[in-house]
């Protein structure tokens, strides 16, 4: 193999396509990012089995051929050569090593065959639609905070999308929840959409996604089944397995008759609870909410350090009620609102608590409250 | 400062008997008042004020105790026939029996020894008695097992009317008497000589190791006597030459911390007798824990399941009594061929249920159910937290709510009729630890 190309397109493809490559690694060859070089493109793929991505670029290409080398010592390679170079890659004749050549630079990596590169074997899709990539990046977006990390509960490590009828009109939906927290999306569905299985993407195809379609107007071909979902967005190509597990039935925790409602300045309660959770010495303490007639105050107490209280004006006109959430979780639901203002359902200081997003009605969230 | 004190102290040379407590007035061999050959003398001994106490083969000397029948005979206190030396006694000592060896090699050595299962809440009662006893004479206790444990009588001496040394001696007596078994005490300036001190003459130890002499007395003591230095980094120094603490003595510390790390400044101020580590009487658990090992080997998850079962609601009792809550469920399992595997798995919110415990550790075992054949299994929790967020409610896991109600309502029934009032039928009908007997073990470090 041997291609010439500019380090700005190899630097943005490799962008991509590291990130995927684990720092650790047990099988060595999952450390590397094939480079595939035919025509007039270098094709790049990396995998850590479960998920893949694959970004071609144009290349001036001398000699077709394929390879493998470390992916993350590459980028860096690549990431610190001057802006504007061109970067030459060369196999030797016996395909053990690449060289890295680029002016007066030159590196030599270590090569493993690229017939040893495992393929994530897509198999066939059942589905095929088109989504508009600022829609899929809000689908995203307003519900990964909500994502689980815990490991026992494996089934909510992901997003859970759905194409679901409501009010006679097909939605795309996003689910996300870590059994504290939970947060729901949804768009409407796209034509080709109807009928796909609900699937539950894993968090770190999301975060990877949710980077890649970072790029307005383009429209995202997307493939699922059951089992595995297809990205293409521009040159990109995101494959991925999806989680083997059922999405508890989320519409159960949404409460419908929560009767209490407080509508509040999104930004001015948002950095009131910032102000009063510094406070709290450790991640997660609860910030006590006292909300009375036209009225919020917010109470942060630990013993260690001393407390803090501030008071807010807002819309509300039911019985006084007392109710306490996590400082963060608040923060995090403030950060994916929209509107000027957060609709808070209330029912009781024990029962889960509905947050709305005044401006965008396709948004909801749910708090489970905390004890105090 | 020992002229404000109430009693007259004699001249430390001629020292006290630990039996009567006299006063001695001279430097012969035997006490004058009762004739007794223990006699503590030592030049610093009205000075010292750090202890270390260890009761003396602590579960044999119990069941001794409750069956002087076995007073002399060679008890070892174990797990059945496969199990492991928990405690054995000092007749069942001097024939080689040793703790934590395989309870075969142990009949091997001693095959007329008498092998018990052990009753680690009696022990545990008696535990508390001794410790209480301790407890008495400064609130400075701060205890490393069930039976040893630090004292720093510092200030004690107008309250007991007698130096440190007294207060220990009769201390000593008192737990003969009062409890029936005996103990080991050691006195010193520092915790890491006051506990060489207690481990020097035992049973029924009493050894001083004052400041003037520590040097003098390190310098011909194998590395291995210091606290950290086990058997890999006796290794690691035995191939730099270094076998004698001496020749740590003659090692300056940047030299020992260039080659050791932090372990070598450990190095360097113990093989001087220095140590400022303080008594602490609140050292907190760091995980809490409960295994077993098994009579037979076990691979089948019908076997091993129940066990685990079992333990789960052990650590989680555990948990309830101290008010504390874990969040993070380590599972440990040990071949045949003696390797253990330890897994572990972090909760989204610290827990103290017996459900949740079992729950994680289910999963965890069934990967490692793999037909390998186990001969102990453990669970624990570690990363402990207060009460406050553990078990939060749940939106999405709507049964957890019941569950957690339901223990509780299995709390109070063994409450008020026994631990086997009601079980779960994982483990009815087995026994309530599912594979009697077992090796609890609070693990502190």
């Amino acid at each position: 193999m041997r291609v010439i190309l500019e380090r700005s397109n190899l630097l943005k493809s490799l962008n991509h396509v590291h990130r995927v490559v684990e720092r650790r690694n047990t099988i060595p060859i999952l450390s590397n990012v094939l480079l595939n070089a035919s025509g007039a493109i270098l094709e790049m793929k990396a995998t850590d089995l479960d998920l893949e991505v694959t970004e071609a670029t144009p290349a001036n290409v001398e000699r077709a051929g394929a390879t493998t080398v470390p992916a993350h010592l590459l980028y860096d390679i690549v990431r610190k050569l001057p802006e504007g170079a061109e970067v030459m890659l060369r196999t030797d004749e016996d395909g053990n090593a690449m060289s890295v050549i680029s002016g007066r630079s030159s590196f030599r990596l270590q090569c493993l065959p690229q017939s040893d590169f495992p393929e994530l074997s897509a198999g066939s899709f059942s589905h095929i639609f088109r989504i508009d990539s600022a829609a899929l990046k809000a689908l995203i977006d307003k519900t990964q905070f909500a994502i689980s990390t815990e490991e026992t509960r494996y089934y909510l490590n992901g997003i859970y999308f759905h194409a679901i009828e409501t009010g006679g009109k097909l939605k795309l939906r996003s689910v996300a929840t870590d059994g504290h927290r939970l947060a729901r999306a949804e768009m409407e569905a796209p034509a080709g959409s109807e009928g796909m299985p609900g699937i539950i993407i894993p968090r770190k195809t999301v975060s990877e996604l949710q980077k890649l379609v970072d790029v307005p107007d383009v429209a995202v071909a997307t493939e699922l089944s059951d089992t595995k979902i297809r990205f293409t967005i521009g040159s990109v190509v995101l494959t991925s397995k999806l989680i083997d597990g059922t999405f508890p039935d989320y519409q159960r925790v949404i409460p419908t008759g929560n009767d209490k409602a407080l509508v509040i300045d999104r930004q001015t309660f948002a950095a009131a609870v910032d102000r009063v959770s510094t406070i709290s010495s450790e991640r997660g303490r609860a910030v006590k909410l006292s909300i009375s007639d036209g009225q919020v105050t917010l109470a942060v107490n630990n013993p260690d350090s001393g407390s803090a209280t501030e008071e807010l004006a807002a819309d509300y006109s039911s019985d006084p009620i007392e109710i306490g959430f996590n400082a963060r979780y608040l923060l995090d639901v403030a950060a994916q609102l929209s509107g000027g203002d957060a609709r808070f359902m209330l029912a009781d200081a024990g029962s889960p608590t509905l947050i709305q997003d005044t401006a965008d009605e396709n948004a909801l969230y749910v708090l489970m409250p905390m004890r105090v | 400062m020992f002229a404000v004190m109430a009693a007259p102290v004699n001249d430390p040379e001629h020292g006290f008997c630990r039996d009567c407590l006299t006063l001695q007035a001279n430097e012969k061999p035997r006490c004058d008042r009762c004739g007794s050959p223990r006699l503590a003398r030592h030049p610093e001994l009205y000075r010292l004020r750090l202890a270390h106490i260890d009761c003396d083969a602590f579960y044999a000397a119990i069941e001794k105790r409750d069956n002087p029948a076995l007073k002399d005979k060679p008890l070892i206190i174990g797990g059945g026939k496969r199990g492991v030396v928990s405690t054995a006694c000092y007749i069942a000592r001097i024939k080689g029996v040793r703790s934590a060896m395989p309870m075969f090699k142990a009949l091997e050595a001693c095959p007329e020894a008498i092998v018990l299962p052990p009753d680690m809440e009696k022990y545990a009662r008696v535990g508390r008695e001794v410790r209480g006893m301790m407890q008495a004479l400064t609130p400075l206790v701060e205890p490393l097992s069930i039976d040893e444990a630090f004292l720093d009588l510092s200030g004690t001496e107008r309250l007991h009317g007698r130096p440190p040394a007294m207060v220990l001696a009769d201390f000593a007596r008192k737990v003969e008497s009062e409890i029936g078994i005996t103990v080991s005490a050691g006195l010193s300036y520092c915790k890491f000589l006051a506990k060489v001190a207690s481990d020097f003459r035992k049973p029924r130890g009493f050894s001083v190791i004052g400041e003037a002499e520590a040097t003098e007395f390190l310098a011909e003591q194998p590395v291995t006597l210091i606290w950290g230095v086990g058997k890999a980094f006796a290794a690691t120094l035995e191939r730099d030459g270094i076998r004698m603490i001496s020749q740590l003595q003659k090692l300056d510390r940047a030299e020992l911390m260039r080659r050791y790390g932090s372990m070598g400044d450990r190095l360097y101020h113990l093989s001087r007798g220095q140590d400022e580590r303080v008594v602490s009487a609140d050292r907190d658990a760091k995980s809490v824990s409960a295994e077993t090992t098994f009579d037979i080997d076990l691979a089948s998850p019908a076997d091993l399941v129940p066990v685990l079962r079992a333990l789960s609601e052990k650590v989680s009792a555990r948990l309830k009594k101290a008010g504390i809550a874990g969040r993070t469920v380590v599972l440990k399992l040990k071949t045949q061929d003696f390797r253990i595997r330890t897994r572990n798995r972090q909760l989204g919110d610290p827990t103290r249920l017996a459900d949740r415990i079992f729950q994680t550790g289910l999963h965890l075992l069934e990967k490692e159910a793999d037909g390998t054949k186990y001969r102990l299994l453990g669970i624990g929790v570690s990363d402990l937290t207060g009460v406050e967020k553990a078990d939060p409610p749940d939106l999405v896991d709507v049964t957890a709510r019941k569950r957690a109600l339901a223990e509780g309502a299995i709390d109070s029934l063994r409450e008020k009729f026994g631990k086997t009032a009601v079980e779960t039928g994982y483990t009815f009908g087995r026994g309530r630890s599912a594979n009697p007997p077992e090796l609890l073990d609070r693990d502190e470090d």
